[in-house]
């Protein structure tokens, strides 16, 4: 349970800060925060013997049970990896932000606020064993991205990139959640470690595929996969740490990790393995090719973020497809699994420290454009050393750990070429070579970032501010990020038994029992020339020459034609939505209020008529209703008379006596009828609205109605005549075939004993049917204050001519 | 809407208190015979109006200072919390209690918390009421 309340640590810490920041100004608020991620990333850290052989840790704390929700921490090798990555690049995200965002200028409460709702968020989503908790985390993420994107609210550029993250993740999310509840309805548990354990018979549901294609969508939403991608370049208008983040480190691979999550229960379809492995190939190869068009710092990054999430994500499809291999742990569809993890951890580090670069860049020469950098390397040589390794790193290169994970990614697709299950064999080769040119714009774009940027000829007329190196403690983040990507080139045994094997185990329990018996062993050098290695060495040199060659054809990109491309699809969509639904709207909300109670009698009746007759439930019987006697004769002749006077009387005044007429005569008839309460109420009403008519009478318009045309008063006659006939019928059915008995008796006996009253009436209304009255007088509240409001409103608009806007 | 009918003012003047009265009698009568707390509030409401019928809008509001938007939220809020205070109970949302008292003056009397509920139901349907009408009754 401790664990559970453990992921509420950053939000309940987040409800001190804005007391912090607006109490002790002197110190940044930064540093308050920075013990909340450095105190859990301890805590992890703590759990790693126990899960390194395979123990897991479950902390569960009901929430409601009726529905079988709870919130489960569930740590196993996947989530502690995740934890930790979230956790440890969480501190060093706060430590560099108390250097990058100024305490006098910037609104500090805001940022940290949220970034303590992201960080509880996305525990949360890795630690989830309930989906219905899971969801409600995923979507906080994407809430609290939006915040974080759109924290420079001022900008415009920063709302649109909020909104379009936004609207993209909370749609896939929204699918997700369909795809949980298919989940459910096939295996009765919103459970995830249940529903693995059932996953044989799942397999065999007809919804299958239906669950699997929604919660992946979900999956390649927030992971920014093709052609959902679209929304992370235009996130990259958020605060730099945050990008360094959410949109790099975490946020982004909560796609990733949703998928690794159900890779047991989804390996057995086909349609998972190659979706899954083809959409990622497809991302990789587009974000790559793209990432060498951008010309913005964090654009190159953010197009190179998508392109890895892609390489990840088909390497998880390819693990997935180990489990239709006959003896997978023993060949090379082994490596596919901890490839994915393994740079999943590269990824976080190197990726991290790029963007804290890119941040310090932009922070000292006051630009991230890479047509006005260069040169930088002699002005700040410790920021170009990082950006150095993390740039070697993202291009596969030794001695980083990058070229480590890049030669597991290329086992990986080697291995998907002898795949001949599902699909034409020849379907792997594509993949292959896609992967192999994708890796060769990996390395054009990580050379074009960092030596774009740091050698070349200076320009400091160009430069908004003269460039200088970076202050010590800024520098400090992507150094550790640095030092780990150097660390996991020569110790990658340590961190792959550590960490990534506790993972895999979890990712494919169909291959491993538990983490030992993940066979997989790093190594920079085989001993012997292998096809990876090759492949290297062509990447290394097709990238080198196309690099040096890349002014004579950088140009080509231009001739992409710009309206055919998705975020113009984007654009038109939301422009259409909003200006087409708003044309919907206002085509029938015509602001007369004859109309809308038009639209609403006629609802009435089509839906009664149409039920009485689909159920057959039309009867009139006058079995057992009381005599009609000459009083009531008398009175409903009186009612009728009264009715049609309101009907054709010329004045207005005649109308709403004759109406009120109708009200005491209905009165009178509740009299005769014995129901004194209903009389009671019924002439106390009508005696109100008369008096509120009267008072009224002053400024209700001149009678026109009939100057109407005849076809209009036609068609009202006929809604009219409708709704009283099915009111009618409707009550002569009801009375004439009972299908229960009279609910009467049980008042009558409880009363007085259970409610402790005489009459019924008032008992229903306050006791027994309690409820109703309380929702009835919060619609008549509700009434009164729309009629203050569209009265007192509308005289002060008046004056100052707000309506304009 | 000035009026100067003495005869109306006159008869105001007495009819009005019968009418509240009458209206408090039968919002407490409620739970045994006919009444209750939406026809007592009703009452209410048609005795204010028939002050407002006999004097002015000016006069009536100097008489009977009340704010009817206020006046709705007690009423709600009580409404309310007499519904929620069973949770502090640990008895379902709602649950009314009751018991026999034996009051001076009154002798053996119930007391019932759907009382409190149905005062909350009389304070909405009077401030309501009068908000509606005082709302359109002073818009010129």
């Amino acid at each position: 349970m401790t664990s559970v309340l453990l992921l509420f640590a950053p939000v309940a810490a987040a409800l001190l800060i804005p007391m912090l920041a607006n109490r002790v100004r002197g110190i940044h608020t930064g540093w308050f925060v920075l013990a909340v991620p450095v105190l859990l990333f301890i805590y992890y850290l703590g759990f790693l013997p126990q899960v390194k052989d395979g123990g897991v840790h479950i902390g569960e704390l009901s929430w409601i049970p009726s529905y079988g929700i709870s919130l489960t921490s569930y740590i196993d090798g996947l989530s502690l990896l995740f934890s930790l990555l979230i956790t440890g690049i969480g501190a060093l995200v706060v430590l560099y932000s108390i250097f990058y965002l100024d305490k006098t200028k910037e609104r500090l409460g805001n940022f940290y606020v949220y970034l303590l709702m992201f960080m509880t968020a996305m525990l949360g989503v890795v630690q989830s064993d309930n989906m219905i908790a899971l969801y409600g985390f995923w979507e906080l993420t994407s809430i609290s991205s939006f915040l974080l994107i759109g924290y420079w609210y001022t900008r415009d550029r920063s709302r649109f990139g909020a909104l379009k993250s936004m609207m993209i993740t909370v749609f896939g999310g929204l699918m997700m959640l369909g795809g949980f509840v298919l989940l459910y309805l096939m295996g009765g548990t919103f459970s995830v470690r249940e529903l693995i354990s059932m996953a044989p018979e799942l397999a065999e549901h007809s919804l299958f595929t239906w669950a699997l294609i929604l919660i992946l969508l979900g999956a390649f939403t927030k992971s920014a996969q093709f052609p959902f991608y679209i929304w992370l370049p235009d996130a990259m208008e958020a605060p730099t740490p945050v990008s360094a983040y959410l949109h790099s480190a975490t946020m982004v691979k909560a796609g990733l990790y949703l998928v690794a999550r159900f890779t047991p229960i989804f390996a057995a379809s086909e349609v998972w393995v190659w979706l899954v492995t083809s959409i990622g190939v497809l991302t990789l190869f587009w974000g790559s090719f793209f990432a060498v068009k951008q010309t913005d710092l964090k654009g190159i990054l953010a197009f190179s973020t998508v392109s890895q999430l892609g390489l990840i994500m088909s390497m998880l499809g390819a693990a997935a497809a180990a489990f239709h291999v006959e003896g997978a742990a023993e060949t090379m569809f082994k490596y596919a699994g901890f490839a994915a993890i393994f740079h999943l951890v590269n990824h976080a580090a190197f990726k991290g420290s790029l963007f804290m670069i890119a941040g310090i860049v932009d922070h000292e020469t006051g630009t991230r454009d890479i047509r006005k950098l260069g040169g930088l390397m002699a002005l700040m040589p410790v920021t170009f050393t990082i950006a150095l390794i993390g740039s070697l790193s993202m291009a596969g290169l030794p001695p980083f750990g990058g070229f480590l994970s890049k030669e597991l990614f290329l086992t990986g697709m080697l291995s998907l070429g002898e795949l001949d299950l599902f699909a034409p064999a020849s379907w792997g080769t594509v993949l292959l070579v896609a992967a192999w040119i994708a890796s060769v714009f990996t390395f054009i774009y990580s050379f074009y970032f960092v030596f774009r940027t740091f050698t070349g000829k200076h320009k400091p007329d160009l430069l908004p501010k003269s460039a200088h190196e970076a202050p010590a403690g800024m520098l400090v983040s992507p150094a550790v990020l640095g030092l780990i990507v150097v660390a996991i080139f020569f110790v990658p045994n340590l961190v792959g038994d550590w960490i990534v094997k506790p993972a895999v185990a979890a990712v494919q329990p169909f291959m491993y029992g538990s983490p030992s018996d993940v066979d997989v062993h790093v190594a920079a050098w085989h001993g012997h020339i292998t096809p990876e290695l090759m492949m290297t060495i062509g990447i290394v040199i097709a990238g080198l020459a196309l690099f040096s060659l890349l002014p004579k054809w950088q140009g080509l990109y231009r001739v992409f034609p710009e309206q055919l491309t998705l975020n113009k699809l984007y654009d038109s969509t939301m422009i259409f939505a909003e200006s087409g639904m708003n044309r919907l709207s206002r085509s029938y909300m015509d602001g007369l209020i004859r109309s809308y109670l038009i639209y609403m009698f006629l609802g009435i009746v089509i839906i009664g008529l149409g039920s009485l007759i689909a159920k057959d439930a039309l009867a009139v019987s006058f079995e057992g209703t009381a005599p009609i006697g000459p009083v009531e004769v008398g009175l409903l002749l009186v009612l009728v008379a009264a009715t049609a006077t309101t009907l054709v009387a010329r004045k207005r005044l005649t109308a709403i006596i004759s109406l009120g007429a109708v009200g005491y005569t209905v009165a009178l008839l509740f009299v005769v009828f014995k129901a004194p309460d209903l009389a009671l109420t019924q002439l106390v009403i009508e005696t109100v609205s008369v008096a509120l008519f009267l008072l009224a009478f002053y400024h209700l318009p001149k009678m026109s109605r009939h100057d109407e045309k005849r076809k209009f008063r036609i068609g009202n006659a006929i809604i009219a005549a409708s709704v009283g006939l099915l009111m009618s019928l409707l009550a002569m059915s009801s009375v004439s075939q009972r299908a229960l008995p009279s609910i009467s008796e049980f008042y009558k006996e409880t009363v007085y004993s259970e409610a402790g009253g005489g009459n019924i009436v008032n008992v229903i209304l306050v006791d027994y049917r309690g409820f109703d009255t309380f929702f009835e007088i919060a619609v008549l509240s509700i009434a009164a204050i729309g009629i203050i409001a569209m009265i007192r409103l509308r005289l002060t608009r008046k004056g100052d001519g707000h309506e304009k806007q | 809407m000035k009026s100067s009918d003495v005869i109306l003012q006159t008869a105001t003047k007495v009819v009005f208190f019968l009418i509240f009265l009458f209206a408090i009698h039968i919002f407490f009568a409620g739970h045994y015979t006919p009444g209750g707390g939406f026809v007592g509030g009703l009452l209410t409401a048609s005795a204010i109006v028939l002050l407002l019928l006999a004097f002015d809008l000016k006069t009536v509001s100097r008489a009977l200072p009340f704010n009817y938007t206020i006046m709705i939220a007690i009423g709600l809020l009580l409404a309310l919390g007499t519904a929620s205070a069973s949770i502090l109970f640990d008895v379902p949302f709602f649950t009314h209690a009751y018991d026999y008292f034996d009051l001076p003056l009154f002798g053996e009397t119930s007391l019932h918390s759907a009382m409190l509920f149905d005062l909350g139901v009389y304070l909405v349907v009077v401030g309501a009421t009068m908000n509606i009408i005082l709302t359109i009754g002073s818009d010129d």
